[in-house]
Parts: C-alpha cells; structure tokens; sequence
C-alpha cells in the first residue's frame, strides 16, 4: 500500500464532499482584510501617476509644487529625465501623502513634460492596431513567433522541405471535399482584479512587511530584499486575502518595492495601491491573436490538413501566442503553423488565466465549426469525429463527456444547421461547443504540521488563497487525516513565513497543498499510531483515526478519544513537515484534464445584441476535494469566459496610443442578469476519483470564446469572426454575410 | 476656532455646493456634530468647512462616530482609515463597481462618491452591521451558497442584497436577475449569487 493515499471513495465525510468556505462569512461581512484594508497607524496614502502618452521621452521633471502641497509628505519620480516611455500608463512618479485629497492635490501639481517619439511623417510613433498584420509589418512591428510543420508523407531526398510541404498541403486541400479559409481573432483583455496591484509596507527596524496583493508569498521576499540591500530573511510577505489576480500577481513590481522604500524613508508605514486607469493600463492584460487559415476536411468533416498564420502581442515587449498550441487540442496528420509576433504600444502582457489556451481555442475550433457549417453537418458529429486527432490522449474522455454534455443541452432536439434555424421575429438561436485541455499537475509545496498535547492542530504553509478556497480544501485534507471536524484544523496560510509553497497559478496549487498537507498530516498521525498503539498495547498497523478517536479499525471499544490520544505527546507538540516536490512519484496528485463545453445563444439580427441563453459545463478534475468550491470554480470560469467571448476589450486609439476605456464604467464586463443559465457537470467516474488531485482553475475558462462563436454563427449563419462579439462585430458579420 | 473658515477664508479654494447655514461657524460645529436640522437655522451667515479637515459625527451602524473630515473627504475613506471598517472597497472612480454600497438612510449609495459631510444626519449602515455573532440571513446564504471566490466585491453585493430583498422579500429568480445589476464580480460568482437570493427569498429571512 502506498505511503499516502486518499480515502477509498464514499468513505470519507470529508473529502469529496460538499463544504462551505471557512473564511466564507468574514469574506461577506467584511471582516477579511486585503492588502488594501490594512491601515497601520499613520499609515501614508501613495499613489502613482502614469504617463499619459504612448510613446515618448521625459523631459523634465519638477515636483517642488507638489511637495509643497499640505498634506503632502512625499514625492518620487519613477523615471529619469530623458528616459523612453513606450505605453501609456507607465508609471513616472508617486506622491504619498496623508489623506487621499492631498495626494490627489500633489498629482495634479506635478509638473512633468513630456517629448512625443515622431515617426518620419510627424505623427507620434506609436502602434497599437496589432489585428491589422499588414500594417504590423509595414510599421516593422513584427517578428517571427516560430513555427511547425508535420506532414504524413515525408520529404523525398533531395527535395526543398518547405516546398514539399507547399506542395503536400496544395494537394491535400484539393482532394478535400470542403475547405474553409477562415480570419479569426480575439482582442487583447485586462484582468481587471479588482483590489488593483499593490501593498502596505511597514519597516521594524531593518525588517520588512509587505503586505503584499499576491499570488506568491514564497517567491517575493527576494524580489524586495535585492533592490533594498537586505536580504529575504528581512522581509515578510503577507496576504491572507487577495481581491484578484488571474495571473497577474507573481511579482513584487517596481510600484511594490517603491511603497517599501518610501515606508523607509519616512519611517510610516505606506500604501501603495494602483489607481484603477493605471491598474488596466500597466498591470496585466492578456495577448491577443488572429489567425488566417486554411482548413481543408473530407466530407464528414474530418479535418486533414491545416495550414495557418497567427499573430498577436504581448505588448511592448515582442511574443503573442505560441505557435505550439495551433490548431488547439486538435492535431491533425498534416498541418502546418506559423506564428508572428507583433510589438505594440501597450504594456507587457501577463498571464492571464491559461495562458494562450483561450486564444488558442477561439482562434482554431472556430474553424473546425466553420466546416460543419460548410458542409451543413451536426457540429456535433465534426467534432465527435476529429476526436482521434487530439494531442493529449484524451479521446474517450472528450467522447463521453461530448455525450453527457449533449444530454444537459438537449442538442439533438435543438440543432439546426447553420443559420437555418426558425427565427422568432427577429431573434435567432445556435448551439456551439468546444473542447479543452489543461496540465494543472500539483506544484512544489512544504507542510508543517503541528499536534498539541491538548489536541490543537495547526498546519502551515506559505501558499495562498486567490479565492479558489485553498484554505478550505487544506483544512479538509488535514481533518480528514485526523478523522476530525473541519473546524478542529486551524489553517495558516499567506505568509512567507510559513514553509514554501509554489506560486498560484497554473492550476497548481490544490494538487501542490493537498499533496504536502496529506503527507504532513499522515507523517504526524503515524506518530500518533505509535503512541496509542505502546499504551493499548495494539498493533499500530491496525489503528484508524475516525470520529474523533484513535481507535482499532473495526473495533471502536479499543480506542482513544482524539484529546486522550494527543495528551500521550507529554509536555512538547508534534511537530512534522513534509514536502511535496514535482518529481515525485506520488498517489495523490495527477495533470492533465480535458472539458467540454457547449452554449446556446439568441441573438437579434436587428440589434446585433447576443444574449446567453444556456451554457454546459461538463468537466473532469480527478480527485475532487471541495464539491462546492470547484463546481464555483467552473461557475467563474465560464462567466468569465462570457465576458470576454461578448463584452471585454482593451480598445486603443490608434493615433496616439491611448487605452480608451481603462475604467470600470467603460470596460464592458457582464453583470449578474447578463450570463442566462449555467449547468455545471463535474465527470467524475471512479477512473477519475483514483488518480489524484488535479488543479480545475484554468481548464473550464478556456472554451466559452470558441463554444459561444460558434453558437452565434450556427443562429446567423455567418461567423463573427473576432471576439468579443459586440452588437457592432455581429451587425457587421450579418451585413458582410448579406453581401456576399 | 482653526476648523472653521470665513467664506473668503485664507486657503478657501475648496468650497463645495452644500454649505452649511448657521448662526455662527459655532452653530454650525454644533449642528454638524449633532447632526441638527440645517435647513431650519437662519441664514444671516454662513460658515464655510475646509480646507482644514473639521471634526464631524457620523451615525454609523447605529453609534454615534467622531470622525475628521476635510470638505473633500469621502464616505469611504472616513470608513477605511478612521473607523477600521473596511468592508466597502475601492474599485471604480466612479461608484460603477457597487464595491463600495452602503446603506445611508435605507438606500444602497456607493461610498467612494459620497462626501463625509454630506453624511452627517444620516444613518450609515455597512456591511460590518450584517455580521457579527449573529449574522444577517444574506452574508450567511453567501456563504452557504459559496457566491464568492476572491471575495473583494462581496461585501458591496451582500450590502446591495440585502436592500433589495428588504423591498422585494418574495423576489422571482427573473426579478433578482434584473435587480442585481449594480455589483461587479471578475471571479464569476453571479451564478451562486442567484442561488443565495433565492435562498434567502425562501427562508424568509429579513435582517
């Protein structure tokens, strides 16, 4: 028998079950502090400004009006004199101050002035129209993003490869019975956290706090102590609650480590959170693509040959999406792929959510949907029958849940094809689906538990709950080592204190904690075994902890309560760490998941307007923790999927580079009434149960952008083929589709 | 007195639209502090607040709070720095996130837009009053429903809930959908949000 394991399913009252978060009700009465809601005493208010251009130098700089402000106690430049600024809402200077209004009064009363970068025609050198490829590369703007080609035949000796592959993909193309040459795309996006990036920072000496908003507790001491000249071991990094981060969170940031030179210098704690413009304009956003390809299919859809060219930037600084996951999920036998890079005047992008996956998807299964409707097939039965080509192995996996998920939308009684569908006065349906597929394997990750003699348990680790419930799920992992109640565990997480866990992201968190947490719990209950076992004179082998009590399995008169049980440690409590390392042959974790997703929309042909009319989910997870917390993950993760599939953007004026709607009011997100019924399916046969914990943040918020496109284009009968579809992209679709 | 300011006061830059009428900057201390009725004092004078922050109470969860309070100071920065009630949070410039929803005299008002000086005589009620050891049926219905991940727009939509379930206790599913528009989630809780208010909606519970 393995060293660790999980209970052997439907045993446990713990795991696998249904339990609410224990930091739930101080979350919704206010009571859980952010970084944002610690107010040391006399705690100073910083802000800082952003370059309100594009793309220019610095230069000059005077702050003697600002420092003069009442209230005012602190100004700091962020850039030099003649430095380059390429993006608007690069941070230049920040003022901390008393109140909110004085630091607002000594912003405005900055005196800065900037130089406009020219290109040769005068105007101000800046691009920021990556969908336009053409004008990318006339700008110089592009570079290339790599490529692959894979071809069932092989070259003959001697021949020109890339003019083998010209030729095979000519060919093949010809003898397809349909063939779609599709333009797709999806804009760049934020990850609009909503407590924005920042910290409070408080010295002690030469000791550092951060209160830092992050996703890495464990990782950014470091990232403080370099630029300050002390080392991580001064510094602590602390986040209990965290209001958002998608990805965007892993780092210190310049803005983290000026809060903690500015708490120094003026010997006050500081607060430096970003404003909300500045926040989406320098903090996080996520690549765009676009993609020109030519698909050709034989006559049941099945696709056998793929050749594309995507584009897309990571902003200021070169990249875009990779061009290893094109076509996505997918891989057919002949296919060829290149991918460009392009380089805007925007910010570097971050992670975002399964980072280029999203794209990736609604960029390529678009195409897959657009050879349905060529050949006025069931989407459906496309799909079903490229099955064979996935690259992860998971065709029986897509194939069941293809039939689960088909089943809650009731497809089969509600196809039709492409635009035939009856409309009512106005408004058309459509069905649409994709597919997913994710790693989400467990990340490296410390435990320390620690057993009192009157029975406390506490564990620790330097991990963190970005609102997934990673809390929760530790204290039900080390409650049900003990056998006891939830509230018995007291779990202590967010700071760098604690031993070290991973980053969150990627999906790696639950796998990771719960990996170390059994470990840990187990390694300390075996102590316990013993103990019992010596003053019972039983064999340890043979002891359970159930119900609160240590006991022979089987035979609960031969026992100890848990109290009686941990009093036999004497004066000093366990103490036991484990750890959790990736290459570690292991029970308990497992990667790799696929999905299936599926949405039914109405759209009105007059409005342009599209409404989420019903939207499956079915997704499987292995081992499952916390049923209520990952079924809210898949929640969030298609609600969020229809934000960007129907309403977010980041919209750029292409003259001078300016983020034009980087507020709340004006980045369009969906609210409550706009995201029509969910159904959430965990897929969890026992095959899934018994290979471990695998992370569920990513997978589910990859495919919305390709199932939603493609019920549209099923109501319409034409593809809109950038995201997000706003009334004016579907009017322009049903208006180009009407010409043509 | 150093809070008050002669209308044309040194450093009178800051003024704002309300002023407050009485008798004398005194009076108007006074009512300010007790929250009086302004418009019955006469209008002989008047007295000017700022630029100087002036000491003001507010009614907060049912106790009276001396808080400081320059003319521009907002609700929200009153409740967050000197009241350590940080529930209500700082999202939107412009109250459009619903983050930061109080309750000023019964009525969802978004705190962050709010003057601290406009509040005096009102009743103030955050989303710390709905928690406690005997929590309000809508933070625990948010709870027992999971409608939060990051949990950083909770506070506000527990707040907005509770308001609109106090005039709509028998609220359909299509109702709450139309009624709940005011609060921003990024984490996608809108689904389990639903489900807290028709959970409430059910017991019939009000707070």
């Amino acid at each position: 028998m393995a060293k660790y394991s999980w209970p052997k399913r439907g045993t446990s009252a713990l795991i696998d079950s249904s339990q609410d978060r224990i930091d739930g009700l101080e979350k919704a009465t206010g009571a859980a502090k952010y970084s944002y809601d610690i107010n040391p005493p006399r705690v100073l208010i910083a802000r800082a400004l952003g370059c309100p251009n594009a793309h220019c130098k610095i230069k000059s700089y005077d702050s003697s009006a600002a420092e003069k402000i009442r209230g005012v106690v602190k100004v700091v430049p962020m850039k030099k004199v003649g430095d380059e600024v390429r993006w608007q809402g690069d941070l230049v200077a920040c003022v901390a101050g008393e109140s909110e209004g004085a630091v607002a009064e000594g912003l405005a009363a900055l005196k800065i002035e900037y130089e406009l970068i020219l290109d040769a025609n005068g105007k101000v050198d800046v691009f920021v129209n990556e969908e336009d490829l053409g004008a990318a590369e006339a700008a110089g703007r592009t570079g290339k993003g790599g490529q692959s080609v894979q071809l069932e035949k092989e070259a003959p000796e001697g021949t020109n490869e890339d003019e083998f592959a010209n030729q095979e993909i000519e060919r093949l193309l010809k003898e397809s019975a349909a063939v779609v040459k599709g333009y797709y795309g999806i804009q760049a996006i934020t990850h609009m956290c909503l407590e924005p990036h920042g910290s409070t920072c408080l010295w002690d000496g030469d000791k550092l706090t951060a209160n830092l908003s992050t996703q890495n507790v464990s990782g950014t001491p470091g990232q403080f102590a370099a630029p300050l000249g002390i080392t991580a071991g001064d510094v602590t990094v602390h986040c209990d609650f965290i209001g958002g981060g998608f990805g965007s969170k892993f780092a210190a940031d310049t803005w983290g480590v000026l809060a903690a030179q500015m708490a120094k210098e003026t010997g006050r704690p500081v607060k430096l959170m970003l404003d909300r413009d500045v926040e989406l304009k320098t903090a996080g956003c996520r690549p765009s693509g676009f993609i020109n390809v030519t698909v050709g299919a034989d006559k049941d859809g099945v696709v056998k040959v793929w050749d594309s060219v995507h584009w897309g930037t990571n902003g200021a600084t070169a990249g875009g999406v990779g061009q290893g996951v094109i076509p996505y999920v997918f891989d057919p036998k002949n296919r060829r792929r290149v991918a460009t890079t392009v380089v805007t005047n925007t910010s570097p992008s971050r992670a975002w959510r399964a980072p280029n996956h999203p794209q990736a998807a609604a960029m390529t299964q678009v195409a897959y949907d657009d050879i349905a409707a060529k050949l006025q097939l069931d989407s459906y039965d496309v799909f079903m029958r490229n099955l064979p080509s996935v690259s992860n192995g998971k065709a029986d996996v897509y194939a069941d849940q293809m039939k689960v998920a088909a089943k809650l939308m009731d497809w089969k009684a509600k196809w039709h094809a492409h635009g035939k569908g009856a409309a009512k006065g106005s408004i058309v349906s459509g069905l649409g689906m994709a597919i997913h597929t994710w790693g989400g394997g467990g990340h490296g990750s410390t435990c320390n538990c620690k057993v009192h003699p009157d029975g406390a348990v506490e564990v620790f680790l330097g991990s963190q709950d970005l609102g997934t419930g990673t809390r929760t799920c530790i204290a039900m992992v080390a409650a049900d080592t003990f056998g006891l109640p939830l509230d018995k565990v007291k779990v202590n997480i967010g700071s760098s204190k604690y031993p070290p866990s991973g980053p969150s992201g990627g999906s790696t968190t639950i796998g990771g904690v719960s990996e170390s947490t059994r470990r840990a719990t187990t390694d300390a209950l075996v102590k316990i075994f013993d103990l019992v076992a010596k003053k019972l004179s039983v064999d340890a082998t043979k002891l359970e902890a159930k119900g609160g009590r240590i006991q022979v399995a089987g035979d609960a008169t031969k026992g100890l309560s848990w109290k009686e049980a941990c009093s036999l440690l004497g004066m000093m409590p366990l103490d036991v760490k484990a750890t959790f390392t990736r290459a570690d042959d292991n029970h308990l974790s497992s990667s790799q998941v696929g999905g299936v997703q599926m949405a039914e929309v109405e759209v009105d042909r007059d409005t342009g307007i599209v409404r989420m009319k019903k939207f499956v989910a079915v997704q499987d997870m292995g081992t499952i923790i916390n049923r209520k917390t990952a079924k809210s993950q898949i929640y969030g993760a298609v609600i969020m999927g229809i934000a960007y599939a129907l309403f977010e953007e980041r919209i750029m004026d292409p003259v001078s580079g300016a983020f034009l709607n980087a507020e709340i009011a004006t980045y369009a997100l969906p609210r409550l009434g706009d995201i029509g019924e969910i159904v959430i399916e965990l897929y969890e046969p026992d095959s899934e149960y018994n290979r471990g914990v695998v992370g569920l943040g990513e997978p589910p918020v990859i495919s919305p952008g390709a199932a939603i496109s493609n019920a549209v284009c099923n109501a319409l009968g034409v593809r809109v083929p950038v995201l997000p579809m706003t009334s004016k992209r579907v009017l322009d679709a049903i208006e180009k589709g009407r010409k043509a | 007195m150093k809070d008050q300011h002669d209308m044309r006061g040194p450093g009178g830059g800051v003024s704002r639209r309300a002023f407050l009428k009485g008798s004398s900057a005194a009076a108007a201390a006074t009512a300010m502090a007790t929250g009086a009725g302004i418009a019955e004092a006469d209008d002989k004078q008047t007295a000017v607040l700022g630029p100087e922050p002036s000491t003001i109470s507010l009614n907060i969860n049912g106790k009276s709070e001396q808080v400081k309070a320059e003319p521009r100071t907002t609700l929200l920065e009153v409740l967050r720095f000197q009241l350590n009630l940080t529930g209500a949070k700082p999202v939107s410039v412009d109250g459009s996130s619903g983050a930061s929803t109080v309750l000023i005299d019964n009525k969802p008002a978004a705190a962050n837009i709010m003057l601290a000086v406009d509040c005096v005589g009102k009743a103030i009620r955050t989303v710390e009053s709905l928690g406690g050891d005997k929590p309000d049926a809508v933070p625990v219905a948010f709870v027992h429903n999971d409608a939060m991940q990051c949990g950083f727009c909770t506070p506000g939509f527990v707040v907005a809930m509770r308001s609109f379930l106090d005039k709509n206790p028998q609220a359909t599913e299509a109702e709450i959908r139309q009624g709940l528009n005011g609060n921003l989630c990024r984490c996608g809780t809108y689904a389990n949000v639903i489900q807290a208010a028709l959970e409430v909606v059910k017991g019939g519970s009000r707070g």
